[in-house]
């Protein structure tokens, strides 16, 4: 078996992560919000608007961000509180905080040998959408867009050499 | 008979989700105590008695092993049986937290059932 070195240097768009990551976002949708998200059938121009991210460090060294609409991170604390949407309030950074931790945790847990040789940081959520984000990287990122309840998520892990 | 479990996360919405989880599960919760890292859970224990505690790993302040290692310093909270609820999945990990003292480690996500299997063998203290 290749070590996870050899993969990322044999690989250098790392699209064949795209299924696994797609997988490891509906996993985590699936299992703690209960809800199958789909593929958009268009590009939606929605603003995502929170974004959270999670770095990694160790064998992959990169940051996995998931960004959505303010309205899809607030829905997707109802799902995972039990509550109503006027009832969710700072806890919507939070909830998706917590999404972004278990897509990295679980799309890490399927690659062979990075469960072991990677680290992953606490999520950091940010709220708006008017910033520049300077990554100092030297591939480009995967990205993964679903609809979550009809609203569009965009799943990407941004990878450093 | 009703339990007292007390859940160790620093994510407030994740406290929730296993809280939840555990009634799920149709695990009977007389009471239920939070704490949002290790350090604030050995300072819940010094006034609790709780016959579960479900655990992260990666907090701030002090992490989930380093509080399973702290454990026996503590009175109310000799032989209670740790569960750790992690996102961390690799073989080291489970291996680090069972050497420590956890009794069952669940990986995030998770279901309430997969939460039942792992804890009630360890409430009946078969694990």
């Amino acid at each position: 078996m290749k070590s996870v070195s050899e993969l990322l240097a044999a690989n250098g768009s790392h699209e064949n992560w795209i299924p696994l990551l797609d997988m490891a976002a509906r996993e985590v949708f699936d299992l703690m919000l209960s809800c199958e998200l789909t593929v958009p059938s268009i590009l939606d121009d929605t603003t995502l608007d929170v974004t959270s991210m999670v770095g990694l460090a160790g064998q992959l060294c990169g940051v996995l961000s998931v960004r959505c609409s303010g309205k899809a991170a607030a829905l997707m604390a109802t799902k995972m509180l039990g509550v109503d949407l006027d009832k969710v309030g700072a806890e919507f950074s939070d909830a998706l905080g917590e999404v972004c931790n278990m897509v990295a945790g679980n799309f890490k847990n399927k690659i062979a040998g990075l469960a072991e040789g990677c680290m992953l940081s606490p999520p950091t959520v940010i709220t708006g959408s008017n910033y520049d984000l300077h990554l100092m990287a030297d591939s480009p990122a995967i990205e993964v867009r679903l609809l979550f309840e009809g609203l569009p998520i965009l799943i990407s892990l941004q990878l450093h050499g | 008979m009703p339990i007292r479990a007390l859940i160790v996360d620093d994510s407030s919405v994740m406290r929730k989700i296993v809280e939840r989880s555990l009634r799920q599960a149709g695990i009977d919760l007389s009471d239920v105590f939070q704490a949002g890292n290790g350090a604030e859970a050995l300072g819940v224990l010094k006034d609790s008695k709780v016959d579960l505690i479900l655990c992260d790993i990666n907090m701030p302040v002090m992490d989930g092993l380093e509080f399973i290692k702290q454990l026996p310093s503590v009175e109310n909270a000799k032989n209670v049986p740790v569960v750790m609820i992690t996102t961390e999945g690799s073989e080291s990990h489970v291996v680090q937290a069972l050497s420590c003292g956890a009794r069952g480690y669940i990986r995030k996500p998770f279901t309430p059932e997969q939460v039942k299997e792992h804890v009630v063998p360890v409430l009946a203290g078969k694990s």
